[in-house]
């Protein structure tokens, strides 16, 4: 992966060289967590900036850096992109929020974009999706579906992002089936193809008939296609090519729209730092085809509860809704306002397990 | 905290199919590193062995097939190690660290429009008729063809160094390359084909988990495994059964910390997450704290002119 590195390091070079003929042109970078083939999360990013170069084509010129390790390695790629004269940095990891906001103070003409995070700065914007509203219908889903009642869950990192989408998923799951219990396994990892696949089988032989990922790869897929009579939904992306079992429907994030909006901005000069958080009813939050798989009245349920969401009728986190140990949360009828959401730490009465620290 | 949701039976089972890529690859190292060769590139080879045996494998629909060109893909990609230091003497960790870059950037170029297909299943292993008796069965008899190979591999490999002639030059080779070509042995030849052999067995591994553990094709898919594997040779003080031991430690008790996540024992997840490789290395090191040794020319470059 270093050589890949390496090599996207001189293409970029070789772009800078290239582009002193074409100044007016806006350079936008992209920093990817994993591989662009990686079928799920870094896949869809990348779908955006493609949309970028077909609505904008001659104007900008993307570039992009795959496989970018969160931590001090990210810092490195994101000021080397920056350097390369990037007037727009798409960072889009959870992991790249302290590199963003260290390498944004020392260029400030330079616009950031980081996705999934919460600090921000005159020239940093944060953007992320409200996913929680897709891991309801899927919690709904895997509620009604589930014959053994356990319902395993891969989580990767304990951050509040991957929390809000596991209390989402069970409280759905626990409105259907007062019985359901979540196993949960963190593997500490966004894309691991081999530990996402132990952890599937491992929940599978603990006896869970449907698998939640929170990771980006497509192999707890094939892990609950080989074990059969195993649920599982597409994650990040469709995931198409395991429909229609084990993926029996799927959160799509699409950032295209998102991408070519503040591309846009930075274009006309209008750019400004904003915190995004959209969900189904803009569209970046879709949810993929649910499919026969899935009985017809709960295909319709799962149908209605998109709708209520889209018209903005039905929010996830409707109270009554108690903390794990015990405390009131949310009273009746009170819905959870985004601070809390963004920043959620707890799990919510019923799920097993401490969150690691 | 439910412990009882844990099936032993299905958690060995685990543990020897998590364990088996590891096992092939050390396995093969160990033989190259008695030989006096230190390949670096283990992870390189299998990432290789991973992609090429997809490739041949969806293209053939035959995984046998499959296997089959991983371990040439593997061994080919050691022919260029073989060359660089049996050859033109260059440096062992430098061309072993070459190899592992040009190993994964090469499997990300192969394997570009491979993402996101099935590779055709293996079908139930050879002895899979009999997995139907309780408990044992399911353990002893319910894997696929490679794990019993691998397993092959090292008693092989082990009574091969131990009790044959071809394995006695080859230590010879590896203790002292210069009394060994004094007695008029191939050094170089003894040594490449060492490296072949173990750059056959890193791409079985790496295959096995791209055809078999995973079963997809993503860049960069061994994460680390070749690593372990050049660990796990040194921890088990280079003898075949304590790699085998190490292999069946490490997969096991990986398989052991996400099951008791699953059931949610009250161990702080971190602690769960290292476990593996502590425990590994603990145990290995214990057990090799009696009379254990490097081959004596592990690493050097051999001349004729010495």
């Amino acid at each position: 992966m270093k050589l890949i590195k390496l090599l996207a390091g001189a293409a970029i070079a070789v772009g800078l060289a290239t582009s002193a003929t074409a100044q007016d042109k806006t350079k936008v970078g992209f920093v990817y967590v994993g591989p662009v083939g990686d079928g799920g999360w870094t896949y869809e990013h990348d779908q955006g900036r493609l949309a970028v170069v077909e609505e904008f084509s001659d104007q900008v010129e993307t570039v992009f850096v795959e496989n970018v390790a969160e931590g001090p390695d990210a810092e490195r790629v994101i000021t080397q992109m920056a350097l390369d004269g990037a007037d727009l940095i798409f960072t889009t990891s959870f992991g790249f929020m302290d590199p963003t906001i260290n390498v944004a103070q020392k260029f400030p003409d330079v616009k950031f974009e980081h996705a999934t995070g919460y600090k921000r700065a005159e020239n940093v914007s944060t953007y992320s999706a409200r996913f929680y509203e897709g891991r309801a219908v899927q919690g709904h889903i895997a509620g009604k579906m589930t014959e053994s009642n356990i319902i395993g869950y891969i989580g990767s990192y304990p951050i509040p992002e991957v929390i809000r989408g596991i209390n989402s998923a069970y409280l759905h799951a626990k409105k259907v089936n007062p019985d359901v219990e979540f196993k949960i396994v963190w593997v500490y990892t966004w894309f691991d193809p081999q530990k996402e696949a132990d952890a599937a089988k491992t929940l599978i032989d603990q006896g869970a008939d449907v698998v939640l990922q929170h990771t980006d790869s497509t192999a707890p897929q094939a892990a609950a296609q080989e074990a059969g009579g195993v649920i599982t939904f597409g994650q990040a992306s469709d995931m198409a090519q395991y429909a229609p079992m084990p993926r029996v429907s799927s959160i799509i994030d699409n950032w295209a729209p998102y991408y070519v909006d503040r591309t846009r901005a930075v274009i006309d000069g209008t750019w400004e730092s904003v915190d995004t958080w959209d969900g189904i009813d803009t569209g970046m939050v879709e949810i993929g085809e649910i499919t026969d798989a899935v009985p017809a009245d709960v295909q319709e349920e799962a149908l209605g509860m998109i709708e209520a969401m889209r018209a903005g009728e039905y929010h996830p986190f409707t109270g009554p809704i108690n903390k794990q140990d015990g405390s009131v949360w949310l009273a009746e009828g009170e819905v959870a306002d985004d601070g809390t959401l963004a920043g959620m730490n707890f799990y919510i009465d019923g799920l097993k397990g401490e969150i690691p620290q | 905290m439910d412990l009882s949701a844990i099936n032993p039976v299905l958690l060995i089972g685990a543990m020897i199919a998590a364990a088996t890529p590891i096992l092939l690859a050390a396995t093969g190292e160990l033989v190259a590193e008695r030989a006096g060769v230190l390949n670096l590139g283990v992870e390189g080879m299998m990432i290789i062995g991973a992609v090429c045996g997809f490739i041949i494998a969806v293209n053939t629909g035959s995984p046998a097939f499959g296997f089959v060109a991983a371990a040439i893909g593997g061994a080919g990609l050691s022919l260029v190690f073989a060359f660089l230091t049996q050859a033109t003497l260059a440096n062992q960790v430098a061309s072993g660290l070459g190899l592992t870059l040009f190993g994964l950037g090469l499997s990300a170029l192969m394997g570009q429009t491979y993402v996101g297909i099935k590779p055709p299943s293996m079908g139930p292993g050879p002895f899979s008729a009999l997995s139907d008796i309780p408990v044992f069965g399911r353990i002893l008899f319910g894997h696929d063809a490679l794990v019993y190979l691998g397993l092959l591999f090292v008693a092989t490999v082990w009574a091969t160094l131990k009790h044959t002639r071809a394995g006695l030059i080859l230590r010879a080779v590896g203790e002292n390359h210069d009394a060994a070509h004094a007695l008029g042995y191939k050094v170089k030849r003894v040594r490449t084909l060492a490296i072949l052999f173990g750059g056959a067995c890193a791409g079985l591994g790496g295959a096995y988990i791209s055809l078999i553990r995973v079963p997809q094709w993503t860049e960069g898919m061994t994460a680390g495994v070749g690593w372990i594997a050049l660990a796990l040779v040194v921890f088990a003080s280079w003898k075949p059964w304590r790699v085998l031991l190490g292999a069946y430690l490490f997969g096991g008790i990986t398989q052991l910390q996400l099951n008791l996540q699953g059931a949610g024992v009250a161990i702080p997840v971190e602690y769960l997450a290292m476990s593996p490789y502590v425990v590994t290395i603990v145990v290995l090191v214990f057990l090799s704290a009696e009379k254990s040794r490097a081959p004596g020319c592990l690493g050097r470059t051999f001349h004729a002119s010495g």
